[in-house]
């Protein structure tokens, strides 16, 4: 079987999302931290791949890394901040690592509790389900994603009115 | 592959989130790391998306739905960062206290 593939590829992205990720919340410089996030973010994205979700991959590739990040760098270059770790970290990250760590512990300790012994099935010969992500998006989900639009709409309009110059 | 190797990852993700939050000063730093942990959250509903197969389908349809809303909420949030930038010169999360009494 292809298990001892998806295992390898797992522990790869895995690797990679942490160090990226950990590399957003301590870098020094402010355009690193948001380049950092464009590599955990295509992480998630091959992590969905990983998942049979392609549909939701690409969506992540598109408006994440093709949008967010750049509106993030945007963002960041408008606003000059200093760089270096006094004028971006405050003085509470022992606090913070502490709260973060204890977290993880229960977190992980919970889910890995409540659903131990159950695995995927990654090797699935129905083929893709992005057809069944349309479906479904356009039955039983068609007011959501109505409703999803019209806020798009509302934070484009609010953004542009918040941001302008009078 | 067992579901928990999948939620562990996001448990972690989640946390290095939340550590972001809580040790930035940046206020455009502390929405880099607010996106993390929606990615975390994201990979829970993929996850037990794929755990379910077929009738899972709708996790995946809220992940959409989680990145149209993470989209718009960094449009807003970027808005409101750069307005106070513009008043006040300075977008340290530590000297927005004017509404604290």
């Amino acid at each position: 079987m292809a298990t001892i593939g998806h295992q390898i590829v797992f522990w790869i992205i895995a690797v990679v999302m942490t160090v990226a990720a950990v590399a957003v919340v301590t870098a020094r410089n402010v355009v690193h931290a948001a380049l950092y996030l464009v590599g955990a973010l295509m992480s998630a994205a091959a992590l969905y791949i990983l998942l049979l979700a392609q549909f939701v991959a690409w969506v992540q590739v598109l408006v994440y890394v093709g949008a967010i990040v750049v509106l993030m760098l945007f963002g960041l270059m408008l606003t000059n901040a200093p760089i270096g770790r006094a004028s971006l970290d405050n003085n509470q990250r022992f606090l913070a690592a502490v709260t973060a760590g204890v977290l993880f512990l229960v977190t992980s300790f919970i889910m890995v509790r409540a659903f131990e012994g159950q695995s995927i099935d990654l090797v699935r010969e129905q083929g893709t389900l992005t057809e069944s992500v349309g479906e479904v998006i356009f039955s039983a989900y068609v007011l959501p994603f109505e409703v999803v639009s019209v806020l798009l709409l509302a934070a484009l309009v609010g953004a542009i009115v918040i941001a302008k110059r009078d | 592959m067992p579901v928990s190797y999948f939620l562990v990852l996001s448990a972690l993700l989640f946390s290095i989130g939340v550590y972001g939050v809580l040790a930035r000063q940046n206020a455009v730093l502390v929405l880099l790391s607010i996106e993390l942990m929606l990615n975390a959250v994201n990979i829970n509903l993929v996850a037990f998306s794929a755990l379910l197969g077929q009738t899972g389908v709708p996790g995946q349809v809220f992940a959409l739905f989680v990145i149209a809303v993470a989209a718009a909420e960094v449009g807003i949030g970027l808005a409101i960062v750069i307005l106070i930038f513009r008043n006040r010169q300075s977008v340290d999360v530590e000297e927005m206290s004017l509404m604290k009494w």
